[in-house]
């Protein structure tokens, strides 16, 4: 991995604790007792769901190890992390499960 | 889970090239897991500073979702209060405070928060030690141990317990087809659009649902 510039680091630290602070105030602090619209804690809902994926899904067709090439061994790893993450509703196992088949696979294939 | 999951921020964060001083303010400061992952990806995938920045608190919207839902039972608590509960909000105080607080209605506000900060208050050392142990540990790992796949992997596992309903799976699935589909749009852009779209179909896909449920 490259080396990033720090002032780049401390601006991007600085601002993600300041404004995921404010998500965080903004109701409890600023808003009080009054209720919030449907739609918009609709919304807020899905916001991880989607965008997690999002970020993922072009790194798992598109592997940065192999130069962009579709391979078996990063598929199955990202099939195996997102299945045991949805069945054991557990983030850890997940990891775990996806780690062990990328490393299994690549020791078979050498 | 704060100690598997901090350890492996710190070690993918000195990876990406970050000092251990500066791993350990991103912990103590942004204290919210996914959004750290989001950002460390961002940067070392050379997007523009701002896309990291929309993009991690994009992840964190959903604290002010937690926010909002916790607003009626510690709304009335004293501003300084509110502060730190603000700060501590995070995936387990919300959850484990939502439930006992709708199993015991008659709680008083005081009672109230002494419950969320006793769930959160030995979680938060453990998150920060665990960051520093995973930095110390980071700056030792040789590149061969190709980790560069460890965070799209982390991510998978996410997505997994967040598909807790119909509408969770649409707005992945539509996130996904977008995100694959912009990938050539500049500045990371594509990724803030798929996001978007995502959202809006799960929460468009909620309310269809629950019209049907209504009207069954």
């Amino acid at each position: 991995m490259k080396n990033l510039d720090p002032t780049t680091i401390w601006i991007v630290i600085a601002s993600l604790a300041v404004g995921s602070f404010a998500l965080r105030f903004v109701f409890i602090g600023l808003v009080g007792g009054r209720t919030m619209p449907d739609w918009l804690l609709r919304h807020l809902r899905y916001t991880a769901a989607a965008i997690i994926p999002a970020m993922v899904a072009p790194l798992v067709v598109w592997p940065s190890a192999t130069d962009g090439k579709p391979d078996l061994a990063h598929m199955s790893a990202a099939a195996a992390a997102l299945a045991v993450g949805y069945i054991t509703r557990n983030v850890i196992f997940g990891i775990i499960g996806g780690a062990a088949t990328l490393y299994g696979l690549l020791y078979l294939a050498g | 889970m704060a100690l598997p999951f901090g350890m492996l921020f710190g070690v993918l964060a000195t990876e990406a090239g970050l000092s251990v001083v500066q791993t350990m303010s991103f912990s103590a400061a942004v204290f919210a897991g996914a959004a750290q992952f989001t950002a460390l990806h961002l940067l070392n995938d050379n997007a523009p500073t701002i896309v990291a920045i929309l993009s991690a608190l994009a992840v964190n919207l959903r604290v002010a979702m937690y926010s909002a839902s916790l607003t009626p039972y510690l709304g009335a608590a004293p501003l300084w209060q509110r502060v730190f509960a603000a700060y501590f909000t995070i995936d387990q105080s919300y959850a484990c405070s939502m439930m006992q607080f709708e199993k015991e209605p008659r709680m008083k506000v005081s009672e109230r928060l002494r419950y969320f900060f006793g769930v959160v208050s030995p979680l938060t050392p453990a998150w920060l030690v665990a960051t520093y142990l995973g930095a110390v540990v980071g700056t030792r790992i040789p590149e061969s141990w190709g980790l560069d796949f460890a965070l799209p992997i982390t991510f998978l596992a996410m997505i997994g317990p967040m598909l807790r309903t119909p509408a969770h799976v649409v707005a992945a699935l539509v996130a996904i087809v977008v995100a694959l589909l912009s990938t050539t749009v500049p500045f990371n852009l594509g990724l803030l659009i798929a996001g978007c779209a995502g959202m809006m179909a799960g929460a468009r896909c909620e309310v269809i649902l629950d019209r049907r449920r209504a009207a069954a």
